[in-house]
């Protein structure tokens, strides 16, 4: 291709989709965060301005924060319950901490929802075993939107078996390493944490 | 469910204490408005009249860094000082500012204009004159209708040569407001 060839500029210089300028798409997905290696770059192009002509605007963490806010709190309220408004605070805090850097990103929602359970299970590991970390599918949406609430007056332990067996859907096996217990253990946790739900119901 | 105003507030004010802001900003009630205020960690850098906070917020993140937030606390010592301003209880504003981001002759002027005294006036000439462009009246203007931090550098202080008020970015009513509070112009009788 031509350097002379700028296919992705249109009539009035406004970025046009860069699909086919270089045989690729005009957007890389590189999945949660910024992928900070240089991309494509055309020959004599400046260094970094196809980069800059490609960029996806992040837009000012205020706007962000303003946008996802409801939607973290939700979340965290699913998965610790009353401890919501630590994680909420630890969750913004940490994705300030990594927003200076970021560049473009696909999607802004997956990405703190991401980070968000990230902290939920950094919170369960403080609490219940020192070496595992729950790293639940960044799909996994919850079975039953409402288990975190309803499990809200359970013993931690049982609480946090119900939650991620009936809100995530995991296996005993992984709760139980999540909770630095046996499969068993983890069985035993979720049963009678759900029995006391049922008795608490009737 | 939502956040509420608490868990809101607490966010914002860790963010800020915590250093990991560009940009803290809020807004501010004063006699002449609603003014919105932005503050780095070198100082103040933009008090903007009639905000339109969204826009604010991109052009702060252009110009300092996507870590824009709004915060109270940051803003509070100009609060403070802008209300002592409006009350006649302060002739002199004591806030860094940060101005890294403004061209030199810009940089120049501006500090030329921080040193006009309350309660007098000069004109567009004079400050070009002492920043060694004697003929770059009109530029001082531009660099005037520009000032990022309107009311705490006084650039309601500058006038034409013939006395008349000229021109304000926040508009000629409001900078006849502060040439009066500062007792530079007689009020009229008849207000």
């Amino acid at each position: 291709m031509s350097r002379f060839d700028l296919p992705f500029l249109g009539a009035n210089g406004v970025r046009q989709s860069l699909a086919g300028a270089d045989g690729t798409s005009g957007h890389r997905h590189v999945g949660e965060y910024f992928d900070p290696r240089p991309g494509p770059r055309l020959a004599g192009a400046a260094p970094g301005a196809l980069e800059k002509m490609m960029a996806v605007r992040v837009p000012p963490f205020e706007s962000f924060y303003e946008e996802h806010r409801d939607a973290v709190f939700r979340e965290l309220r699913r998965l610790v319950g009353n401890e919501a408004e630590d994680a909420y605070q630890e969750t913004f805090l940490r994705a300030l901490r990594a927003y200076g850097k970021l560049r473009h990103t696909d999607n802004l929602r997956a990405w703190v929802l991401t980070i968000a359970r990230r902290v939920a299970a950094d919170h369960y590991r403080r609490r219940e075993a020192p070496t595992v970390v729950v790293e639940p599918e960044t799909d996994s949406r919850p079975a039953y939107a409402e288990i975190g609430e309803l499990a809200d007056g359970l013993p931690r332990k049982e609480r946090a078996a119900v939650v991620l067996r009936y809100g995530y859907d995991m296996s005993y096996a992984a709760i139980g390493a999540a909770l630095g217990s046996s499969e068993d253990a983890a069985r035993q946790a979720a049963s009678s944490g759900v029995r006391r739900l049922r008795r608490r119901m009737q | 469910m939502t956040v509420s105003p608490t868990l809101d507030a607490r966010f914002r004010e860790a963010a800020a204490a915590a250093g990991l802001l560009d940009v803290a900003y809020d807004l501010a009630e004063t006699p002449i408005g609603t003014l919105l205020v932005a503050t780095t960690d070198r100082g103040l850098c933009r008090i903007s009249y009639d905000p339109q906070p969204e826009r604010e917020a991109e052009a702060l993140a252009e110009t300092f860094g996507l870590r824009v937030l709004r915060a109270a606390k940051p803003i509070d010592p100009v609060r403070r000082q802008l209300d002592e301003y409006f009350e006649g209880t302060r002739t002199e504003f004591e806030l860094p500012i940060d101005l890294r981001h403004q061209a030199p002759f810009s940089r120049a002027v501006l500090d030329r204009l921080a040193r006009v005294p309350y309660g007098h006036v000069t004109t567009y000439g004079a400050l070009a004159a002492e920043a060694h462009r004697p003929r770059a009246a009109r530029a001082v203007g531009t660099v005037m209708n520009r000032n990022p931090v309107p009311i705490v550098l006084p650039c309601h202080r500058v006038v034409g040569a013939n006395g008349s008020l000229t021109g304000y970015g926040g508009g000629l009513e409001r900078k006849e407001i502060l040439l009066k509070l500062e007792g530079a112009i007689q009020p009229q009788l008849d207000m």
